[in-house]
Parts: structure tokens; sequence; C-alpha cells
């Protein structure tokens, strides 16, 4: 941990953030897709310290019954974090916190969801945080939407999320957790790559010019994190692809 | 062919009458609404890679009873939606407390869907030849996605399956099939048609499904 007292927090060091990036660039991330079995579709999201693993199921039939919709699915969304994703022991279980994000998360998601094509059934989207490392929310999103095209769930387009933020009077791209423990300002948004925007949300306080700066910053980081979906799902298909066809493999099966 | 790998969101074709299955226009361009293969031929389809059977009228499938109520049959069709099952669609008369006698909790058929309506409500139908209470053999599940495969341009591969295997085959559009025949060539039947699921978005499949069962059976004898 860096010092506590918020009076002599440098952000910057030559230039460059406390962990060697510079303002304007996301942290490193990893998808891999289809992670687990039993779900319909799935995937894991590595965003700098963020751990999270996304699944899908649906659609299917809608328990309790009178949450059923008639004329199209409805989205549920679970966001939850473990109880270890954080430093200090999270006390398990929904909180506040969690049900804000489940709801957002959710309405970042459901525009593209085209949900009239199955009536009367739900589709269930869970994401679990395994570490937590400012930004869950974010990583959630994008893990939840590589999982719903992995599920083979019509949507218009995917949803690419990441955030923006203001530290030491500067703006700065995908804050990590003692940028956004300690900065001025966290601004999330999620989008699709052809500029709609579905989540925005802001914490602290931005001038209008820092605010037109982070956005502009934030929309970058969305199409950077969109071509890594992309990538990973493209390239889940041609690893099937590759796999030879040898009558031994399938006899020891 | 010309195929390629799409996710929800890619950009297909600036011409909108080409718009096929899995695809959607806005501002007179196709795009694709699944992650899937698309397909371009005069219109554009995506072929999705996974998903649920949604029931359509006119679907030979395979489904299972879970519930009996009063004049219906509830059956399981593989699908977020169950099937219906009405006393009347059953090709003998019988009264509504005999139900059980004919089918019960557990039974497999080969069944129609009849009618679908705007809320899901889906009928089935036993009502033809091929149709009824699935007593031997054996039943396997695959990813509905993969059926078309399975059956081949105007049924090439499952003709093929039928003839060098030995075998009766019933493939239900909700991914369910019905083989039956001898053991030892329901055993290669399964193995073959777990082959096709796992590689059904590649070339030359039936050919290279013709040369597996060649090697298979020459081993056998």
């Amino acid at each position: 941990m860096i010092v506590m007292d918020e009076s002599n927090i440098s952000f910057f060091k030559d230039g460059l953030r406390l962990d060697g990036r510079r303002a304007d660039e996301v942290r490193p991330i990893k998808i891999e897709v289809g992670v687990l079995a039993r779900a319909d579709g799935s995937c894991y999201v590595e965003m700098g310290g963020n751990k999270v693993i996304a699944a899908v199921y649906g659609p299917r039939e809608v328990h309790p019954r009178h949450l059923q919709e008639v004329t199209r699915a409805i989205v549920r969304y679970r966001y939850n974090m473990a109880s270890f994703s954080v430093e200090e022991r999270k006390r398990p279980g929904p909180d506040r916190r969690s049900y804000e994000l489940s709801k957002v998360s959710r309405e970042a998601l459901e525009p593209v969801i085209l949900t009239s094509y199955f009536p009367r059934s739900v589709i269930d989207v869970f994401v679990e945080v395994l570490q937590a490392d400012a930004g869950t929310r974010t990583a959630g999103i994008n893990a939840a939407s590589v999982a719903l095209a992995d599920a083979g769930i019509p949507m218009k387009s995917m949803i690419s999320s990441c955030a923006a933020g203001k530290v030491g009077d500067t703006i700065v791209l995908d804050p990590m957790k003692e940028e956004d423990n300690f900065g001025q300002a966290d601004m999330p948004i999620a989008m699709m790559p052809n500029g709609e925007i579905t989540l925005m949300q802001m914490d602290g306080r931005l001038s209008p010019d820092e605010f037109r700066q982070a956005m502009e910053m934030a929309i970058r980081g969305c199409k950077e994190i969109y071509e890594v979906q992309r990538k990973s799902l493209i390239e889940r298909y041609n690893q099937i692809e590759m796999e030879p066809i040898s009558p031994q493999e399938v006899e020891s099966q | 062919m010309d195929r390629k790998v799409v996710i929800p969101g890619d950009l297909l074709s600036e011409d909108a009458k080409r718009s096929g299955e899995g695809t959607f226009i806005k501002d007179g361009k196709v795009y694709s609404l699944l992650y899937g293969l698309a397909n371009y031929r005069d219109r554009i389809n995506v072929i999705p890679l996974a998903g649920k059977y949604v029931p359509h009228s006119g679907d030979n499938i395979i489904g299972v009873v879970k519930d009996i109520t009063f004049s219906n049959w509830i059956i399981d069709i593989n699908s977020p939606y169950d099937g219906l099952l009405h006393i009347s669609e059953f090709p003998k008369r019988i009264e509504a407390d005999e139900m059980s006698r004919y089918l019960c909790m557990g039974s497999s058929i080969m069944t129609k869907v009849k009618d679908v309506n705007s809320t899901m409500k889906v009928e089935l139908t036993l009502n033809e030849k091929k149709l009824g209470l699935i007593k031997t053999g054996r039943v396997i599940e695959i990813s509905h996605t993969r059926v078309p495969r399975l059956i081949g341009k105007g049924g090439s591969m499952i003709s093929m399956l039928k003839k060098e295997l030995n075998c009766n085959i019933f493939v239900g559009q909700n991914g369910r099939i019905w083989i039956n025949g001898g053991a030892e060539d329901m055993d290669l039947a399964l193995k073959t048609i777990l082959i096709i699921e796992k590689e059904a978005h590649t070339n030359g499949l039936t050919d290279r499904i013709v040369d597996f069962l060649k090697r298979e059976k020459g081993a056998r004898s």
C-alpha cells in the first residue's frame, strides 16, 4: 500500500503512473471464452489486477413464474464479489453496492439483446469477482458481453466497458486501486463499438472540459477492449478448426 | 464456399437485400446478430455455434414425457419451452384416465410440432406414420445447431450414414437423435455422430466421415 496521508501522494513518476503506464493506457487484458462446461456461455477476464468470471444460462424457463414477460425474455444480472476478492475480507452476499452494480450492468447490456426472440423466458447472467483492483464493474460487463455471444444469444452488437478518472489533476484511463481510492474522480462507461453509450456513471468532480477529455479517453479504451473481445471469440473458433481428426483420439474417449 | 467467423454487430454487406437468417438491417446495411459462421451466398446467413432450440411449426423432434395433466402430456423438448401433446393428437382414441397406460412419465417419443403461437405455446402431434413411442434403440443428444450438418445438403450425410451404418436413424431438429440397429452398429453410429458434432463447421466433412467409416469397419472385420 502507498502512504495513507492524502496530502503527500504523488501519482506520477517521470511522467508515468505508479504501475508504469502512461496516462492514456489501459492495463493488460486477458480474455478466455468458454471456461465453464455446464454454463451455456462463459468467459474469464483479467484486466490488470481484476479477475472476473461470467456465466450465462438461458434462454430458459422463468422461476419464480410471476417475473415472466409474455412478449419478451427478461434479463437477470447478478454481480457478486467473492469474500476473498479484496484485501479486507468482504462480508459475503449481496449488499447495497452490488445491487446497484447489478442493475446498472444489466441496463448496460439489455439494449443490445434481442429479448423479443424468446418470449416467456429468462437470460441469467452471473458475474463473480474473484479479485478486485478497481474497475470490477467494467471487467464484469466485458466478460458478460463475451459470455452472451458465446451462449449464442442474438445481439445487435457487443458491449465494451472502460473507466477514466482524474488523479493529481490529470485525466487517466482505467484507474487502478490506488488511483481510484485517492483520486479526484472516477467515470466508468459502457458502449457499443459504433459509439452508442449504454452506461455512464461518475463519482467525484470534473469540469466540462475535463469531462470531455475523460469521455474521449474512455471511448478509446472501450474500442481497444472491443478488439481484444473480438480476437478472443474468433481465435476460439479457429482453435477448434485446427484440431486434427484422428480415430484413436475418438476411441479413447 | 465463402465462410467466415463473425461476432454480433459485424458489418456483413452494404446491400440490405442480402440479409438472411441471423442478421439484421440498420440504415440499409446488413449486420450479424450472432457469434457464428457467416455463409456468403445470394443471401448472407449466420449459423450460430451455440444456442437453445426454439421450436417451429413442422419440426420433427424427440421429446420426453415429464408430466401428465388432464388431457395433455407435458413434453420436455430440449428447449426453454415445454411441448403440449393433447390426447386428441394420439393416433388412437383413448380416455383421459388411461393416458399413462400409453405414454407414461419418462417415455421418449418421436413427435412433430403442429403449431407454435406467439406466446410460445408449443402443440405437438403423433398423428403421422413415422411418429410414435420409442421402444428400442438409443437416443443421443447433440447441440441443435449441428443438426443441419448431420443431415447434409439435401440429406446427403444422413442417407449415407443410414446405408453405411446399417441403422435406422431419426434426427430431431431439437438435437436429439434416435438410432436403432445392431449393438455394434449403434456404437459406431454414436461415435460417428459425435465426430460430426465436433467438426460440423469444417469443409469436406462427408468425405472424411466416409473414410472414417471405412477404416472402422475394416478394423472390425
